[in-house]
């Protein structure tokens, strides 16, 4: 089995942020073949397509994904009003996770807004080894900051508007660590990981990023959610269901 | 356990319910789910001569009960279809119904020939893609240009030959009856009806190609006037399609002539629709007491 469909029970549900919830579900057969980097495809009741949310935690042992997502508009919020005891239709887990390797030493996550969440179970598995840059439109948007540093991690936080940590871009601090790191992880808006390739590219550091599209199937049949790649140095329009969600950053057309 | 067999131009369905071209890429995505011999046929993702790249995205928006796509017939093209993916189908116990497409007739003509000698059932000759600017959906909208291609593809083909027609037409049941002149041995239909969302914080079109496909539930009214219409217009057999999402959806589509029914954008709410709508199907003809699906085609009783 690569995926399944089904309906799991949320053990845990909390708003950690404004308009930002975080979801624990009991999916045994989910949690056992899930990797960091993969999504899961939740039904509404109201709404054809399905929405696309990156999977935060993973706990083979518990059973459980976590996951954490936005009210982005009326998808979402039907989904928000879930709670604690109801079941969610999920088809799960779907694409390509990040690539993962015990022998880097050094690693550096990245996550812009609700880009941030699927670097926690990144930094869960790289530890220490890990250090994370996460950055906010301000104070009152920050997530995860506790569950990053519970995992042995550097936590790095940028605040657009200087409300809280360093005020700016994550691409400062990060431009300043860049040359000690084995891989850098990224996930969020476009023109974040657009500057970020760049510098993995000039400083010749691995790079992958997690991207987003509109979607409909979810996994690889509608061609539905293309984005720009290069492919044997031929532009391929890849999809991020199932080509992705993490593709190596040069293979992007941005 | 109702007979849900059905015979469309001499081929034999096993029940009535086809995922339609484009939701299912080739099939094997879906195997995951369930065993592709449970489905009546599969219509594949339309295929031209050369790989298609396909539109920009955003290719997708969400519309009251229904949805917009703008692929723009991305596709490997004909040969890796007939190397790569057919063999794979061919195995599966179901009938396969190529959905093939063109810029202009001489190329669905060529796209139809290499089908010729493979073990493909049936050809679904595409005239009414709305999101290619060359040809496609113009081909399906003038009853000329429509006989054209289907005189021209029918030349070329010995397999029984379904032409998907576009809804986006002054009357539909014109084209049906050119291209059932022309040679067509079935029609399908309804494909998406052209349609546009508009972001008004941005005053973007949400589709990078401004326009897409409509479909979903929100069109299945059309989709049963549609199918109505033209199976009292043409002899021959209609498969009907847009917006099916249950079995009595199903079966109220056949009541209005269809002879099968292809399933589209419900597989992206649940990927078990067309096992599921087969099994409801059966369900509805049992509680009637129906011992045949084919009982119920064309039956519906108007005012």
């Amino acid at each position: 089995m690569k995926y399944t469909q089904g309906k799991y029970l949320i053990l845990d549900k909390k708003s950690i942020a404004r308009e930002i919830y975080s979801f624990t579900i009991s999916c045994p057969e989910v949690a056992e073949i899930a990797t960091a980097g993969q999504f899961v495809h939740i039904r509404t009741g109201n709404f054809i397509l399905r929405r696309p949310v990156s999977i935060c935690g993973i706990d083979r042992q518990k059973g459980t994904l976590r996951i954490v997502f936005e009210v982005r508009g009326a998808g979402t919020e039907e989904i928000s009003r879930l709670n604690q005891g109801d079941v969610i239709d999920m088809l799960a887990p779907l694409g390509h996770g990040f690539t993962i390797n015990p022998d880097f030493k050094k690693v550096i996550l990245i996550g812009g807004g609700i880009g941030t969440p699927p670097m926690l179970s990144l930094a869960g598995i790289y530890g220490e080894k890990a250090t994370v840059i996460t950055g906010f439109r301000s104070a009152d948007a920050v997530i995860l900051q506790n569950d990053f540093r519970k995992t042995g991690a550097e936590v790095i936080l940028c605040t657009d508007d200087g409300t809280t940590g360093i005020h700016g871009f994550v691409t400062q601090p990060f431009s300043e660590i860049v040359n000690s790191a084995d891989a850098v992880y990224a996930c969020g808006p476009m023109p974040m990981l657009k500057n970020i390739a760049g510098i993995c590219n000039e400083n010749n550091v691995f790079c992958e990023i997690s991207l987003e599209e509109r979607m409909a199937c979810g996994i690889g049949a509608c061609l539905g959610c293309a984005c720009r790649t290069l492919r044997n140095d031929e532009e391929y329009f890849a999809h991020v269901c199932k080509d992705g969600p993490v593709f190596n950053a040069k293979e992007v057309i941005f | 356990m109702a007979d849900l067999s059905v015979n469309i131009c001499g081929i034999d369905f096993k029940n009535p319910v086809i995922p339609a071209s484009g939701v299912f890429g080739y099939g094997r995505e879906y195997e995951e789910f369930f065993p592709l011999e449970k489905l009546g046929g599969i219509a594949t993702k339309g295929t031209t001569l050369n790989r298609r790249t396909g539109n920009l995205s955003p290719r997708i928006a969400e519309t009251p009960s229904g949805m917009l796509n703008s692929v723009g017939l991305q596709n490997p093209g004909i040969d890796h279809f007939i190397n790569k993916e057919l063999p794979y189908l061919l195995e599966k116990n179901t009938v396969i119904l190529a959905n093939i497409a063109g810029s202009t007739p001489e190329e669905c003509v060529q796209v139809a020939e290499k089908l010729e000698n493979t073990d493909v059932h049936m050809i679904e000759l595409n005239i009414s893609c709305p999101n290619v600017k060359q040809g496609g959906a113009a081909f399906g909208t003038s009853c000329e240009m429509a006989s054209e291609v289907v005189s021209k593809v029918r030349k070329a083909t010995t397999k029984p030959l379904v032409v998907k027609l576009s809804p986006n037409v002054t009357s539909i049941t014109n084209i049906a009856k050119a291209v059932e002149d022309s040679g067509a041995d079935a029609v399908s239909l309804i494909n998406t009806l052209l349609g546009m969302r508009i972001d008004i914080n941005t005053r973007r079109p949400v589709l990078r190609n401004n326009v897409g496909g409509m479909s979903g539930r929100a069109v299945f009214p059309i989709a049963v006037r549609m199918v109505w219409q033209v199976a009292n217009a043409v002899k021959i057999p209609v498969i009907g399609m847009g917006g099916i999402a249950s079995g009595k959806d199903a079966i109220e589509i056949m009541m209005a002539g269809a002879s099968a029914v292809q399933v589209g954008a419900v597989l992206f709410t649940d990927p078990y629709a067309p096992v599921r709508i087969a099994e409801e199907i059966n369900d509805f003809l049992d509680s009637k007491n129906i011992s045949s699906v084919r009982d119920i085609i064309g039956t519906v009783k108007p005012w």
